[in-house]
């Protein structure tokens, strides 16, 4: 059971965008943005509020990648694999990322909740390939060295 | 202030132009996405800082008192040289500025007016103190881009200076809606999406419908990965963009419009809203804009991570809260679009051209660019290229002046190998296709797309195969699975193309391919599925001996394909330390200690370990 006070928020945000149909999906990354992942209740919750069924609402929230039923880590690492980064060899650095924190493209997030590694098809930084971002923070010109260091300085934060 | 009139919006001009001169020394620091990824805040915060330490100078505009200002700009173009900073008057061009530099640019420039000559941007011994003067720049055309890097995006005045929201104004009072529609449509303007489908043809059809309720939606999803001219525009300069809504809200009788902005631009939703919130405060957006009784709202809805929302039925589904899957057609998106209305799709470039054709007129745009395709493009650069950025040309420029003499040549002299074109819908142009001009119709000739103007820039060190499989699994994982030729076809081509990288691939599957290449192409639904083979077809016609190599000779000569590299010993080099050996996860390196060892080869999974290992340099790949 989740607090009180996610449905207060929820509240507020339901009655930022109001109570209809097309509000669904904004409603949806604000819950998202506040929590960084989308809790199963509160999705329920939202589809009674704005009047649409509870399936439609899991079948809009299923067909868009952004978002997510698993809680994530603290820190979200998206390393790009955009068409520009990819030609300038970002495969080497996810697989570096995944080697160091001991995840897999099934396994997402570290068991300590601290890391969360997705890819993602374009920053629109390819100016600057590789690139990566943490929590939305973008790093340029990336190597394999280069996120190993900042994932240890990450740690070194988060510990 | 409130801009209820012509007049006011002539007098409000003036004075921001008054005070924008009237600034001794104006630091434009460029805040576009690859700048600030860059560290480009922290130079703005020390720049604000050092001169806010100044006694007796405002570091913002007050009369009788002398100021400063430091302005955050979009993209000023070159990425890769990045942070940018421009200083006014002298117009001085920074290059790869550091915060160390900060106090040096201070003292020189911002107090005396002198250079700080090593932070120019050189080619050898030539050295190019302004902007105009880097060949990057000097050889580009800038409409659609003309204030982006040059004006403050978060500050309304800075673009009615520029000459913002008179377009509007001549439209609002000089032009009927006709009028405007003939405007566009005269001047030939073609929908920078990719598709190029006539403009001023799309908001005839739209004006013309019997419903009167309509919408105006800009296609702000630019999910071609490899390409950004979109998000720098929304960056840059949204004034523009907004401004060319309001006109297509005009001319078609719309009063709501819809901004969609894909989910991975944070900055470009940030600097839209900035930039709608200001200009309803002005009344040059909201109700009875100018004074006039015209009437026109703007709300952006975010995307929430689907390539297929760029088409335009899917788009519009999900701003209505739905799945992003796109329907048949027809109807089109012209006679039921939005909540089932007619509706003007355009693209952010699209209406970013607007202004300027109904300020101008038609005549000037069709003296830019070729017959068939008038106007400037917009197109990044990126990939193996010296210059990576973003660049403005005429329609019709050859890839050769944009790879060459913009874009300077191929990274580290290599060699050009191929172009790709127009995204995961694309497809590649070579060497023969150097001296094409480039525009809607003569890229289709050669089985590539102009779409949207990601040009990704490949040398010898790409595999096409390669390429084309990445494409390939972009595409598979985008397809949203409404229909069937796509969903399954997508996923039957990556599987062939998947084989044949491991080196597992036969003969027979470039034939498959290609059956299945024309099957999902003619059949499928959508954009999306329709052009999703091109990037194969497009690389079977062209590299199709690279395939066949590695099918027969199970060789990758780019040495890119993982399953197709040989690990190798350099018998000179190794020194018999047995690091490799021990490194080696399926024991496939043997030896004796302080003598040479071996790979076998049949044993080896290709992991590179012995290779990372190596103290002395002595594994190497074998393509």
């Amino acid at each position: 059971m989740l607090d009180q006070s996610y449905y207060d928020k929820v509240d507020e945000i339901i009655k930022h965008y109001g109570r209809k149909a097309s509000s669904l999906i904004p409603i949806m990354q604000d819950i998202q943005g506040e929590y960084r992942y989308l809790p199963g209740e509160l999705l329920t919750y939202v589809a009674k509020e704005i009047g649409i069924r509870e399936a439609k609402a899991y079948s809009v929230a299923t067909f868009y990648e952004n978002f997510s039923f698993e809680p994530k880590g603290k820190y979200v690492i998206k390393v790009c694999d955009g068409t520009a980064c990819h030609v300038r060899k970002s495969a080497p650095i996810l697989e570096a990322i995944f080697k160091e924190l001991g995840l897999s493209p099934k396994k997402h997030t570290t068991d300590d909740m601290m890391f969360t590694v997705e890819t993602v098809s374009c920053l629109g930084a390819c100016g600057l390939a590789p690139t990566m971002t943490v929590n939305d923070e973008v790093h340029p010109v990336m190597t394999p060295e280069k996120a190993l260091a900042l994932i240890n300085a990450l740690k070194g934060e988060g510990a | 202030m409130i801009i209820d009139n012509r007049e006011k919006l002539e007098e409000k001009r003036v004075s921001a132009r008054e005070e924008i001169a009237s600034y001794q020394c104006r630091i434009l620091i460029c805040a576009g996405t690859g700048c600030v990824a860059t560290g480009s805040q922290k130079i703005y915060d020390t720049m604000v800082e050092m001169c806010k330490g100044l006694e007796n100078v405002s570091v913002e505009f007050q009369k009788e008192v002398p100021h400063l200002g430091v302005v955050k700009t979009g993209c000023q173009g070159v990425c890769e040289l990045g942070p940018l900073m421009r200083i006014e008057p002298y117009h001085f061009q920074y290059v790869k500025v550091q915060q160390e530099d900060c106090r040096e640019i201070f003292e020189k420039t911002v107090l005396n007016g002198d250079p700080v000559e090593r932070l120019f941007y050189s080619k050898g011994k030539e050295i190019f103190a302004r902007p105009e003067e880097i060949p990057f720049i000097a050889k580009q055309t800038r409409v659609v881009l003309e204030n982006c890097g040059s004006i403050d995006s978060e500050n309304i005045d800075e673009y009615i200076a520029a000459g913002g929201f008179s377009a509007l104004a001549k439209a609002l009072f000089d032009m009927t809606p006709n009028e405007v529609i003939e405007e566009v449509d005269r001047s030939g303007l073609r929908g920078r999406g990719g598709g190029g489908y006539p403009t001023g043809r799309k908001w005839k059809q739209v004006a013309r419908q019997a419903e009167k309720e309509r919408y105006v939606v800009c296609n702000g999803d630019e999910g071609d990965p490899g390409a950004f001219m979109d998000g720098s525009v929304m960056e840059g300069d949204p004034f523009k963009m907004i401004e060319g809504m309001t006109i297509a809200g005009y001319a078609v009788a719309s009063s709501e419009g819809y901004i969609y902005v894909r989910a991975e631009y944070p900055m470009s939703v940030a600097r839209l809203r900035n930039a709608i919130a200001q200009a309803e405060e002005h009344h040059l957006l909201g109700d009875n804009i100018l004074g006039s009784d015209f009437s026109f709202h703007l709300h952006i809805n975010r995307g929430a991570g689907a390539f297929v929302c760029g088409e335009g039925s899917a788009l519009t589904a999900s701003i209505e809260g739905n799945r992003g899957m796109p329907r048949v057609k027809p109807p089109r998106t012209v006679e039921k679009g939005l909540w089932e209305k007619p509706t003007v799709l355009n693209n952010v470039e699209t209406f970013a051209n607007v202004p300027n054709i109904v300020l101008k007129g038609a005549e000037w745009f069709r003296t830019i660019g070729t017959e068939g395709s008038p106007g400037t493009k917009t197109f990044s650069i990126t990939g193996a290229i010296e210059n990576t950025g973003l660049i403005e040309v005429p329609m019709g420029t050859s890839l050769r002046d944009i790879i060459y003499e913009i874009g300077g040549g191929i990274k580290g002299n290599g060699e050009f190998k191929a172009v790709q074109i127009g995204g995961p819908s694309g497809g590649c142009l070579i060497t023969p296709h150097l001296d094409i001009g480039l525009d809607f119709d003569s890229v289709k000739k050669y089985n590539a797309i102009m779409g949207s103007g990601g040009l990704v820039v490949m040398d010898e060190h790409t595999c096409m195969v390669e390429v084309a499989r990445f494409f390939m699994s972009f595409t598979q994982r985008e397809s949203c699975g409404k229909c069937v030729p796509c969903r399954e076809g997508t996923k039957r081509m990556l599987e062939i193309l998947e084989r044949i990288v491991a080196g597992e691939g036969r003969l027979e599957d470039l034939d498959q391919l290609e059956e299945l290449a024309e099957m999902v192409k003619s059949m499928a639904l959508c954009g999306l599925g329709k052009s999703a083979p091109l990037p194969v077809l497009s690389t079977l016609k062209t590299f199709r001996d690279e395939y066949v190599e590695h099918i027969v000779e199970k060789k990758c000569a780019s040495k890119t394909c993982q399953a197709l590299r040989q690990y190798k010993i350099n018998p000179e080099f190794c020194k018999g330390c047995s690091k490799c050996a021990k490194n080696c996860p399926v024991g496939a390196i043997t030896g004796k200690l302080k003598e040479k060892y071996t790979i076998n080869n049949e044993l080896c999974i290709k992991c590179g370990a012995c290779k990372d290992n190596c103290a002395f340099n002595a594994v190497y790949v074998e393509a």
